[in-house]
């Protein structure tokens, strides 16, 4: 297989290492992801309080031993609703970066193997697609679908955050996809009659998975940080459930000025979060394309 | 160069063209229609009727194109129909609210630009040392911190050291600029951090790679001084990537403040947009809408005309 470019992809054996030992601070930021991924995945046994319990007799107190990050103006653990909001940042994040970095990479591929007019068409729609700001993309989907929770999730508010990254990783992956198109072996491919399917299968998926996890990677930290400004304005995740831009707004937005920390820690988990996804996409690419070091 | 401007100006069209069909098909897919959502929409009730009239009067029972046709000529013509909330027609809506949120666009731009090219250039100069560390680490935040939250922690950082806190109405600018701009530059820093942000990053790597050109080292052989080559040689040729990002970056910012609005109650299209989305009023979402497209598209071109002035071999190919 021509590997080429996609160095670190095909050499199985002591990959990690490789990676943890030439990329530091990708190796610090992938270790912030793996904490917040435990907490989403043992919430429940990480914390002592129910993420939705109300409780009227501690409103408003100030971090101590018993709420370390004090409590909201319903009384509830700020440290566990943000234990339990990193359950729901990840999985929104997760599923819209894939959802769009997916659709928008397969598309562009397709772009770029037909070329010609095919790609004329979609490359037009994608402009056009891209002339509205992320935000306003996502809202307008909110606005218009409404709401479908399966399992707890809303599967629009996902869809909502998907669609403004189609068009983006659709630009990036056709153009990965480009440089495979030009390669002798995809001459190759077609003077020996496979089929178009086979050849975008076997051919351009293993050579453009490189841009496709740093893409991804970079996609769940605009994911997590468009979560947040949904659920901040009231149009994402909703109350009760726990979610970092939520815990910002409504009832808590209202008195902030007397108890900081209730925005300061969640504030804190939406930055910090994006941020070890950045550091990680950042590195990821440096590993997998020294080439595009800066 | 004309030609090339014309040319641009000319490609512009399919563009919104196709940006206004795309808004039009968005609100129309909708599952129920508008006149239902809102005559009927939270328990109220309508007879059939009353909906029938109402979506006569709207142009509603009118086939798709024709709605579609009718819909870009009024825009054309600034009239995008009335607000289904207020009542008062859409543009006047946006007419009161366009100025304060562009001026704390362009405010925000304009600082970010400031802070982002000497913090890009000194990043790439002492390029992995700890000054570029420093600048990485914040630029790098810069992409993680939510605006919304930057600007609560401007509030609240004013309101401890100088008792300050979101005015209730702001000042015209042509009223009081001094005052007007004290208050409009909180808003304008917290939503321009992300801004400097990814313009400081880009400075950064064109700056590296500006540096290793053959005529930086002919300027330095020539025996001129180091600032002399950065400032005169290598930032003026590191520019244009540049200035593709702060193009584009620019309709960004207009997203940030559709959060960072609320946070300082400011009465802006930002604001007006969330409360159209809120109470879906969607004549209001399809003008706004438009009106950011249009937008981009606008600085997209502005960008495009500036690389043809910056670098003369862009408008003659």
């Amino acid at each position: 297989m021509a590997a080429g470019h996609v160095s670190g992809v095909g050499r199985r054996s002591g990959a990690v290492a490789d990676f943890l030992r030439s990329q530091p601070l990708g190796a610090f930021g992938l270790a912030f992801i793996l904490v917040m991924a435990f907490a989403a995945i043992f919430a429940d046994h990480i914390v002592r309080y129910d993420p939705e319990a109300i409780d009227f007799a501690s409103m408003l107190a100030p971090p101590s031993l018993e709420h370390p990050f004090g409590t909201d103006v319903f009384g509830r653990d700020i440290f566990t609703r943000i234990v339990y909001g990193a359950r729901t940042a990840l999985t929104i994040g997760f599923l819209s970066a894939f959802l769009g970095t997916t659709i928008g990479g397969l598309i562009g591929i397709v772009s770029a193997y037909f070329g010609g007019r095919v790609d004329l068409v979609v490359q037009r729609f994608v402009d056009i697609v891209l002339s509205f700001p992320i935000i306003v993309l996502a809202l307008v989907v909110v606005a218009v679908v409404g709401k479908t929770p399966v399992w707890g999730i809303d599967l629009n508010l996902v869809l909502a955050i998907a669609i403004p990254i189609i068009p983006r990783s659709c630009r990036v992956m056709r153009a990965a996809a480009m440089s495979v198109r030009s390669m002798p072996y995809i001459d190759a491919a077609r003077a020996g009659g496979y089929s178009s399917l086979w050849i975008v299968l076997r051919h351009f998926v293993p050579n453009v998975l490189a841009p496709y996890l740093i893409l991804f990677t970079a996609y769940v930290a605009q994911a997590i940080l468009l979560e947040a400004s949904l659920s901040f304005l009231g149009l994402g995740v909703t109350e009760p459930k726990p979610a970092w831009g939520l815990m910002l707004a409504g009832d808590n937005s209202n008195f902030y000025q007397e108890a900081p920390w209730m925005i300061l820690f969640p504030g804190l988990a939406i930055s910090l979060s994006v941020f070890a996804f950045n550091l990680f996409g950042d590195s990821l690419r440096d590993w997998l394309d020294p080439k595009f070091r800066t | 160069m004309l030609r090339y401007a014309l040319g641009r100006i000319a490609l512009m069209v399919p563009t919104l063209l196709g940006v206004a069909l795309l808004t039009f098909i968005m609100i129309r897919v909708l599952p129920g229609d508008v006149v239902e959502l809102k005559l009927r929409g939270d328990g109220g009730r309508a007879t059939q009727e009353q909906i029938d009239l109402e979506r006569t009067r709207l142009g509603l029972d009118k086939p798709l194109p024709q709605q579609f046709f009718v819909w870009l000529k009024g825009a054309a013509t600034l009239d995008f129909g009335e607000s289904m909330w207020t009542g008062r027609p859409v543009s006047q809506e946006i007419g009161i609210r366009i100025g304060l949120t562009l001026q704390v666009a362009v405010m925000a731009a304009v600082v970010a630009v400031m802070i982002a090219i000497p913090l890009g250039t000194l990043s790439a100069l002492f390029r992995d040392g700890p000054v570029d560390w420093i600048i990485r680490v914040i630029t790098m935040s810069g992409l993680a911190v939510p605006s919304f939250w930057l600007g609560m922690l401007t509030i609240l950082g004013l309101l401890t050291l100088f008792r300050w806190s979101p005015p209730v109405t702001y000042v015209p600018f042509f009223q009081d600029p001094v005052h007007n701009i004290s208050q409009l530059i909180w808003p304008a820093l917290a939503v321009g951090f992300r801004y400097a942000a990814v313009v400081a990053r880009m400075v950064r790597s064109s700056i590296i790679e500006v540096m290793q050109e053959d005529y930086i080292r002919t300027a330095r052989a020539k025996g001129l001084s180091e600032f002399t080559v950065v400032a005169r040689h290598a930032i003026k040729n590191a520019m244009l990537p540049a200035v593709t990002v702060i193009g584009l970056e620019f309709a960004f910012l207009m997203g940030g403040l559709v959060v960072t609005e609320q946070v300082f109650n400011l009465n802006g299209i930002g604001r007006l947009f969330v409360d159209a989305v809120l109470r879906k009023d969607f004549m209001l979402i399809q003008a706004i809408v438009l009106l950011m497209a249009f937008i981009f598209v606008t600085t997209n071109l502005v960008v495009d005309l500036l690389y043809g002035v910056l670098d003369p071999r862009v408008g003659r190919r």
